[in-house]
């Protein structure tokens, strides 16, 4: 989904000189396209993310549309105060890019990987937070991003390779997108696990015969509210699937929902990485995804162990 | 002294500390007009030491950017001004502070986006303010890209919010900015015409300057001055009767 952020970055540099892209040192083979088309709005800070952000802020003080760039671990924890303070209180026109969310960096160890993200920028008055999932929601997201007002944060994270997207499919930040039509368990899902939502909804069908509907989210905050509680009045399973904590990400927004729609609590849950310890496991995306339970077989499992409550 | 006797506020010392610098900065430095805030091309004042708020909001209504009545609305229930500056609060007020070591970040952010102008960017920070890590950030990468339109200034009045234990040295402030690339200079922060050659010589420079101002805690308060009980005086009726005699 990079590339997609970056290809769609030079349509949208070409199309308004106002925006500036700052990199925090990252980027390399990757980032060099909007550095030769436009030396003069692109700047390497170096290995400096708090400065990088407030930069940001002073760049968008004057009027320029920015863009702040690094890993999403360092884009987001690193610079939080300045986030905070420099970024949200004044409502400043800046996006922050976090590459890599959740385990995407898996093997580089706990500092690279990112999954309380979603659960701090989300609780910042004023911050909009997107986690787009496959190839077509990237490009749409940044081009949205690029064409509103900040503060974004948008986590980015490698692309499953399968094309979702839908002809009726029209991008805007908030709404939600039905991947999988069913009616009776519902999975939401935000950012690149979203292939394995679809394939545990696959076996969670063929197992239970239940239609299940798939909905991807890649807005986290604001959330697509009248499309879960839409599917909330039918479904007898109510479930939700992110590449993070399941401490204040998608999964408590969606919760948030439900329970004002006063869905039942026993019919919903909410898969991720367990909040309670930090994992020292060594291993790829696929390993450490599997570690917590989020592959289609055992998500399945859990589904349908959930649902024959 | 007014503002914080009525408000039974302190981090008086930290504003009688910059008063002068504010004072050469605004009278006799910066190319702005009260009339016209938000020109394009006005210079531009980041106060990175927020704490040092008070001072700010007497030196803009004293500039006349807005009456000085506005002043007793200073960190009052409903009021206009907290202890740190928030955008927007009132005209000339360029930027947030409050967390210390956010302002050099955002003044090199502006410089970039003014640097086909003849608009200049002047940071105000405090020597306690310099233990913070992000200065160091934000002065590498000013010094390293040669910024000529940012001048720092640095309140150097060696105290800070309590007591410094168990240093056995002091860093050199001046070669710890020259490392970084900036041209230094240094001034008694109390001098009007000392501080205004120096911070003119900064700005003229091609290259990013700082300025250490070596100023007093507490200045003008006799029974504070270099004291660490400034930093959070609160101003009675008495101090601010004799400083208005001795003013």
């Amino acid at each position: 989904m990079r590339n997609d952020f970056v290809q769609q970055m030079l349509v949208e540099m070409k199309r308004d000189p106002s925006i500036y892209f700052l990199t925090a040192d990252l980027g390399f083979k990757a980032l060099e396209p909007i550095e030769t088309a436009f030396p003069k709005r692109f700047l390497n800070v170096g290995v400096s993310e708090q400065h990088m952000i407030g930069m940001a802020a002073g760049l968008a003080l004057e009027g320029k549309k920015v863009v702040a760039y690094s890993i999403a671990s360092f884009a987001t924890m690193r610079p939080f105060e300045q986030i905070r303070d420099d970024l949200c209180y004044d409502d400043l026109d800046v996006r922050v890019i976090g590459v890599g969310g959740g385990y995407n960096y898996a093997s580089h160890g706990v500092t690279h990987h990112t999954v309380e993200d979603l659960a701090i920028m989300r609780a910042l008055p004023g911050m909009n937070v997107l986690a787009p999932g496959y190839s077509w929601e990237a490009r749409e997201a940044t081009r949205a991003i690029m064409q509103t007002r900040g503060p974004y944060y948008m986590r980015l994270g490698k692309s499953p390779g399968v094309a979702f997207e839908k002809p009726s499919f029209t991008f805007k930040i908030g709404k939600g997108f039905v991947i999988r039509e069913g009616r009776d368990v519902v999975l939401v899902s935000t950012g690149n696990v979203l292939d394995v939502a679809v394939k545990a909804a696959d076996l969670v069908q063929a197992k239970t015969r239940n239609p299940v509907a798939v909905i991807s989210m890649p807005s986290v905050k604001p959330l697509d509210r009248s499309l879960i509680k839409r599917y909330a009045k039918a479904a007898k399973g109510f479930f939700t699937i992110e590449e993070h904590s399941t401490t204040g990400g998608l999964g408590d927004a969606v919760a948030d929902v439900l329970w004002e729609a006063d869905f039942p609590r026993a019919r919903f849950r909410s898969f991720g990485l367990p909040p309670e310890k930090f994992s020292k496991a060594v291993g790829n995306r696929d390993h450490m995804l599997k570690l917590v339970g989020l592959e289609p077989r055992a998500l399945s499992r859990s589904i349908v162990a959930a649902l024959s409550r | 002294m007014e503002m914080s006797e009525a408000s039974r506020s302190g981090e008086t010392g930290s504003s009688l500390s910059v008063s002068d610098i504010l004072a050469v900065l605004y009278f006799r430095v910066l190319n702005i007009d009260p009339k016209r805030p938000r020109d394009p091309l006005r210079d531009r004042f980041v106060l990175s030491k927020g704490h040092a708020a008070a001072a700010l909001y007497a030196a803009l209504a004293l500039r006349g950017f807005f009456p000085l009545k506005l002043l007793a609305r200073h960190r009052i229930d409903g009021g206009t001004f907290h202890a740190h500056p928030s955008f927007g609060a009132a005209p000339g007020i360029e930027v947030s502070t409050g967390s210390l070591g956010h302002g050099l970040s955002i003044g090199a952010g502006m410089a970039e986006a003014l640097k086909e102008t003849s608009a200049r960017v002047f940071v105000l920070l405090g020597d306690g303010e310099c233990n913070e890590g992000a200065v160091w950030e934000a002065a590498r990468h000013i010094g390293a890209l040669q910024m000529p339109n940012i001048v720092a200034i640095v309140d150097d009045n060696g105290f800070q919010g309590y007591p410094l234990a168990r240093e056995k040295s002091r860093a050199d402030l001046a070669k710890m900015w020259a490392a970084c690339g900036w041209r230094v200079f240094s001034a008694e922060g109390h001098d009007s015409d000392a501080l205004e050659r120096a911070i003119r010589a900064a700005a003229a420079c091609k290259a990013p300057a700082v300025v250490i101002a070596r100023t007093v805690s507490g200045k003008g308060v006799a029974e504070i001055e270099h004291t660490q009980g400034a930093h959070y005086y609160i101003a009675d009726a008495a101090s601010v009767a004799r400083m208005r005699r001795s003013s």
